[in-house]
């Protein structure tokens, strides 16, 4: 019954033109990123080289795919959560909103099923808009600019690391940012849960992520101890992969908070669920 | 014999403070259709609700197939189909899509096959490819009743299923009940604010009001066989009513307004007063027989 659902819910996500909306906005702010690199971008990094490219040797072209793809990754990582919630935040209230859910629930399938189902396949959507965003980065970018060594500025400073010991950062860095969007994905799906239309949801996610990045960037001592255990701390954990060297411990600690984060708040999603008068 | 296949107990529903179930009871057996009649508000939609687990009843108990609902409900709901207050789809997909996705997770497997012919038993053939986005409310009706039956379940329950059609639209809706009853032989419950539909369709029915059932029977019983009120429209009203009171001193006779009189009597007594009356040289303008039941039901909504 699990899986026969799912099967339906991604038929549900395949249809709905809201999902495509993801994509296609990826795709388009990526191309923006690019055209301005192409046009304008040795000017866009000079200022942070200037004094730099006379004291260390560098091999090819600064301005190349692998610099880009951080840039992206570093630009995107904020706005895609409001892509992933625009699907993941109706799966559930848009079945209220269409009045579908009193069909879907007087079905034999439980509804702890039918929440995990839509958690499934919120993951699946989410990790297609990854690895879209993956291709286009690293795939596209790197075949429009060539590849090289990369300069990065991590908090040791400016570092370069080698061509060759690249790839496997952006393949780790790919995998904890994707376990960060999934955390959006079960946040919006567990709001959902509480909401009759799906712009509900989807605002609120936005404005949690919004809350807890201020909360985070705030030096106030107050916060600093809840700050850890905010997942939008961890949504930047991905850049981790760019230290050198890599902090192993940091990186558990976020992918487990994040692996708790989606636990708690798929399991709210069930209990909330299971507990409603479907009244819609 | 009579075997029970929902058997409802003193249900009661609260919403917050409001009560919109207080106290219903009602017993539905293998083969009727049966007719849940109330005015709108009564809790018609309510109580259907708690049969399909949609929402929790404060107090009662349901039964349904034998089965307490709480514990079996997985079990109970594979051999039930239902639409609520109305059928709602996904507007985006197709009519076949739609009875895909609700086929794939109801009690039994169906096939592109079994599919088609569903659509064609409810007059949806050739429709089936087109997104239900652009069905009228009568479309939908019929597709909603095309996923009740989907899967084969022996038990049917459909919330006004005729409200918001035209009047083409109910009729097929209303034969299509039939249908399934005599060729298919299924149990169905069916809820009504009109006591005329369910007349027509069901043979056994309850009436609730304010989230109280009021009273349950077989149709007949209920409604044929109860006393009429017979109005007759007259010369001379006055004369009429000594003669009808000299002639059957058991019957009640009341001057009602005008030249209306209004009696209180059998069905197989009206034709023997409309010949008394024309015998004895009344001129006789209209005779109209008024049930008790619908007048009973007429009270009940205008309380
Ligand atoms: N979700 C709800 N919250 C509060 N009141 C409700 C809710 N659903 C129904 N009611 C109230 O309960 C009563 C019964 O409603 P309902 O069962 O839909 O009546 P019917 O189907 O007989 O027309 C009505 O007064 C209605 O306003
Ligand atoms: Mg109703």
């Amino acid at each position: 019954m699990l899986l026969k659902n799912t099967y339906n819910e991604f038929i549900k996500i395949i249809a709905k033109p809201r999902s495509y909306i993801g994509l296609g906005v990826l795709t388009a702010l990526i191309l923006v990123i690019l055209f301005a690199m192409k046009a304008d971008g040795s000017s866009y990094i000079s200022f942070v080289t200037a004094s730099f490219d006379q004291t260390l040797s560098f091999n090819g072209n600064i301005l190349n795919g692998n610099l880009i793809a951080f840039i992206i990754l570093q630009m995107l990582i904020v706005h895609i959560p409001l892509l992933v919630a625009l699907v993941t935040g109706d799966l559930i209230s848009g079945e209220a909103a269409m009045g579908t859910i009193r069909m879907l629930a007087t079905k034999p399938i439980s509804r702890t099923k039918i929440v995990l189902s839509k958690f499934i396949a919120g993951a699946v959507y989410t990790l297609i808009l990854t690895i879209w965003l993956a291709f286009l980065a690293l795939v596209v970018v790197k075949w429009m600019f060539g590849t090289g060594d990369m300069i990065v500025l991590n908090s040791s400073g400016l570092v370069i690391l080698q061509e060759a010991d690249i790839f496997w950062r952006y393949g780790c860095s790919f995998i904890v940012a994707y376990l960060a969007l999934l955390t959006v994905s079960s946040l919006s799906i567990c709001l959902s849960a509480f909401a009759e239309n799906s712009i509900g949801p989807i605002v609120s996610t936005m404005g949690i992520i919004i809350l807890f990045t201020i909360i985070g960037s705030l030096d106030v001592t107050v916060f600093d101890s809840i700050k850890i255990f905010l997942f939008t701390t961890h949504m930047a954990s991905w850049r981790s992969f760019f230290e050198d060297p890599i902090s192993m411990k940091d990186i558990w600690q976020s992918i487990s908070i994040l692996i708790v984060h989606n636990i708690v708040l798929v399991s709210i999603a069930v209990i909330k669920f299971n507990k409603k008068d479907i009244t819609s | 014999m009579n075997e029970p296949i929902i058997e409802v107990n003193h249900l009661s529903k609260k919403f917050g403070n409001f009560e919109a179930v207080k106290d219903v009871s009602f017993t539905v057996n293998k083969g009727d259709v049966f007719g849940f009649l109330g005015p709108n508000g009564a809790g018609k939609s309510t109580t259907i609700r708690c049969l399909l687990s949609l929402i929790s009843p404060n107090a009662g108990s349901i039964a349904i197939f034998g089965k307490q609902l709480a514990s079996h409900r997985s079990e109970i709901l594979n051999n039930i189909g239902c639409i609520i207050e109305k059928p709602d789809f996904y507007r985006y997909l197709s009519a076949e899509k739609n009875l895909e996705i609700f086929a794939r997770i109801s009690g039994s497997d169906s096939s592109k096959k079994d599919i088609q012919e569903m659509l064609e038993f409810v007059g949806l053939d050739g429709r089936g490819k087109d997104k239900v986005k652009g069905f009228s409310h009568g479309m939908k009706q019929r597709l909603g009743i095309a996923q009740t039956l989907l899967h084969k379940p022996d038990l049917i329950i459909l919330d006004e299923p005729t409200t918001g059609l035209d009047p083409q639209g109910i009729i097929e809706v209303r034969n299509l009940i039939l249908r399934l009853k005599t060729e298919q032989n299924k149990t169905v419950v069916l809820s009504s604010h009109q006591l005329s539909e369910i007349e027509i369709i069901a043979n056994r029915m309850v009436i609730i009001n304010k989230g109280k059932s009021v009273i349950e029977g077989s149709v007949e019983a209920l409604v044929n066989e109860q006393e009429l009120l017979l109005q007759i429209e007259l010369s001379d009203p006055e004369n009429a009513i000594k003669l009808i009171e000299m002639e059957y001193p058991a019957l009640i006779v009341k001057h009602l307004y005008g030249s209306t009189i209004e009696i209180a009597l059998d069905k197989e007594m009206v034709p023997k007063i409309n010949y008394l009356l024309v015998n004895k040289g009344f001129e006789i303008h209209s005779l109209e027989p008024k049930r008790k039941l619908e007048d009973f039901f007429m009270k009940i909504i205008q309380e």
